[in-house]
């Protein structure tokens, strides 16, 4: 899950890490009130979009009168946001962060982030702030330091003074740095976060470490022990689709294309889509009804499948282990009758009591199109929109 | 021979009077899988269906020399669940739970790193020797007792694997699903280094999907160190960038993981790489053909 710049500055600040002081606004005149609030000569307004590339894209600005604050909320709120990240429909704005404006000595970049290899976080640093860590590793990889964190023992001081010395920080900076570093690594755990990007991390004029942007996501998995953390989801942010997914704990990422895929499994479902593919059209989603689905579930992923226009036949494709066939059958019939199904059709059914399945689904008077195996059952719902690349 | 499991393996489940372990359990004792005890704590002293169960795993290890467990306990406890195994030195612990947090994985990782025991998973089906054990929740009739062995970071798309193979007349040494989760306790390096010196695995199906470098770094020890034929196949060539695929492993972040890279270093490393999910079976039935 991801959330807004300003909420992760909140988060962050909570648990005494440096950010600008600042303030959100949804309205015009919300943003001017802020900008006088603040007090300051100068603050800074930034569209609050789930997207980088804000500030190059044209959503952030430097204001210096409540006036140019409102101004600048009205020209960009309720419209949407192309950035490089957000594809070319962009983001709509909802929201602006009026903040304190810094003046800046030095770019940096600080990252924490769950390294797979090592098993444990990681810290990352670069004193190429403001670039994307990933384009900085890719041309000049000298330029990332990273710093396994041991979770017995945690960040510990000379870890953080070694980055802020390859961060080239001096003096002060450098306990500064090690006690930002230390609360954000506090923050991470204690939030269950998968991510924290500060990027940039600046040095002000004045000779001050501060946050001067922030990301967060965190892990799905651990939200349980975190209501304070799951209300700071933005449905806006998120497919519809996808949302009312969740309520069935239902993995679903919708795609371009027009085959709409029920699967079992989130291997096979990413497989299911490659063969769709490879047999000539485009998966429209993934879609992982898991292990342990019943009818009503079943039910529900048809139903979403469906709710997309551009579907134009179905796949389903379920290897029984936990999941039963008869079960899945018994879903697909309740739905297909729920919603008086019009569109093609092809199961693929293997696994626990497949010969039960197969018979309820003969039974149910449904028209379906049976696929031998995964190959033949991509071949057939290809087949049923009209044959290879008919959906290009 | 095999890995991992034999017909002497003796089998806990923690969490066995749940609905998912209840059910498993016994599919693994009609299986002929020796399921010997149960764990839930305060349940101890009963039994489910004449298994006994304990209250803490170190009691049930004492009382019936289990030597491996199979985890079954919700994802809030079972981090938990996990360190009780490893604390009471039961060889090989294997998680099936998805949805533990990953921090939580930290942890165990760590503790894991001093201790004798192997953890597989967690987020994972399990481990099969068809014929003599069977510790999770694979479908076991599909399997037949042979010499290939299957690997997998996904649970359904290693049936459909075995499916094949035994559709063709392979069977299969022992199959290792190793877990979709970010971090997991046994990595496909540590399961090919066991097929590499079991004399009973002639050929390894090797099934990775996008998300992290796992497999690029199998793909390495495979060209340096692994003297059999190996047959893969990646999921996820048609997955977005930055979008998880269900699995809390599989994404493509920051440029790494996609499919493309991961099949090229498979190619590098001369492996037969299926491109299409459905010729598993048949790629490696030629790669067997031709290596006799």
């Amino acid at each position: 899950m991801n959330i807004h710049e300003f909420q992760a500055k909140q988060v962050l600040g909570r648990f005494g890490v440096p950010v600008p002081k600042g303030q959100v606004a949804s309205t015009p005149e919300e943003a001017a009130a802020a900008f006088t609030a603040l007090g300051q000569p100068k603050a800074v307004v930034k569209a609050q979009i789930h997207a980088g590339g804000r500030g190059k894209a044209g959503g952030v600005k430097l204001v210096a009168s409540a006036d140019e604050a409102r101004e600048f909320a009205a020209k960009i709120l309720g419209k949407p946001l192309v950035t490089h990240q957000t594809g070319p429909q962009g983001r709509v704005v909802r929201r602006v962060y009026v903040e304190e404006a810094s003046q800046i000595a030095r770019e940096l970049y600080l990252g924490m982030v769950v390294d797979r290899k090592a098993g444990a976080l990681s810290i990352i640093v670069s004193s190429e702030g403001g670039m994307e860590i990933e384009e900085v590793a890719a041309k000049s990889p000298e330029k990332v330091i990273s710093e396994p964190i041991d979770p017995l023992i945690g960040l510990c001081a000379f870890q953080a003074r070694k980055a802020a010395f390859a961060l080239g920080l001096k003096d002060k900076q450098v306990n500064q740095f090690a006690a930002l570093a230390g609360a954000l690594y506090q923050a991470f755990l204690a939030t269950d976060a998968s991510l924290i990007e500060i990027n940039p991390l600046v040095v002000t004029a004045g000779g001050q470490v501060i946050c001067l942007d922030a990301k967060m996501s965190f892990d799905d998995n651990g939200l349980f022990r975190h209501p304070e953390i799951r209300e700071l989801r933005d449905p806006n942010e998120e497919d519809p689709a996808e949302i009312e997914a969740s309520k069935y704990d239902l993995n679903y990422v919708h795609l371009d294309g027009n085959i709409g895929c029920m699967v079992n499994g989130a291997g096979l479902a990413m497989a299911t889509m490659d063969i769709v593919q490879q047999a000539g059209a485009m998966p429209a989603n993934f879609l992982d009804v898991g292990g342990g689905a019943n009818a009503e579930k079943v039910a529900a992923a048809f139903r979403l499948l469906l709710s997309d226009d551009r579907v134009k036949a179905v796949l389903i494709n379920i290897f029984g282990g936990i999941m039963h066939c008869d079960v899945l059958a018994e879903g697909v019939v309740e739905a297909a009758r729920q919603v008086k199904l019009q569109l093609p059709l092809v199961v693929r059914m293997e696994g626990t009591n497949v010969e039960r399945g197969k018979q309820i689904l003969k039974d149910s008077g449904i028209k379906v199109i049976t696929g031998a195996d995964m190959a033949d059952a991509a071949r057939r719902v290809v087949e049923a929109i009209g044959g290879r690349g008919a959906n290009r | 021979m095999s890995i991992l499991v034999d017909k002497n393996t003796r089998v806990l489940t923690q969490g066995i009077t749940g609905a998912t372990g209840q059910f498993h359990t016994r599919a693994g004792r009609e299986y002929g899988t020796q399921m010997v005890a149960g764990v839930v704590p305060g349940k101890g002293g009963t039994d489910f269906e004449g298994i006994p169960i304990f209250d803490t795993v170190e009691a049930a290890r004492r009382a019936t020399g289990c030597n491996a467990t199979v985890i079954y306990v919700p994802p809030p406890f079972a981090a938990d669940a996990m360190l009780e195994a490893i604390a009471a030195g039961i060889e090989l612990v294997i998680c099936i739970t998805e949805g533990v947090p990953v921090l939580d994985m930290v942890r165990v990782k760590h503790y894991l790193a001093g201790s004798h025991s192997r953890l597989i998973g967690p987020n994972c089906p399990g481990v099969i020797t068809p014929g003599q054990c069977k510790i999770g929740i694979m479908p076991g009739y599909i399997h037949k007792p042979g010499h290939v062995g299957v690997v997998s970071r996904s649970g359904t798309l290693t049936y459909e694997a075995v499916h094949q193979l035994t559709q063709l007349g392979i069977g299969q040494s022992s199959c290792v699903g190793i877990g979709g989760d970010p971090i997991v306790g046994t990595s496909h390096i540590e399961v090919l280094e066991l097929f590499n010196r079991d004399p009973d695995t002639h050929g390894v199906i090797l099934i990775g999907e996008i998300g992290g470098s796992a497999e690029e770094e199998a793909a390495a020890y495979i060209k340096q160190n692994f003297k059999k034929p190996v047959v893969a196949f990646i999921a996820g060539q048609t997955a977005p960038k930055g979008r998880r695929m269900g699995h809390a492993g599989a994404i493509i972040a920051g440029g790494h993981g996609g499919a493309a890279d991961k099949i090229a270093a498979l190619k590098a490393a001369g492996i037969a790489v299926a491109i299409s999910p459905a010729d598993l079976g048949s790629t490696m039935k030629r790669v067997l053909e031709k290596a006799a």
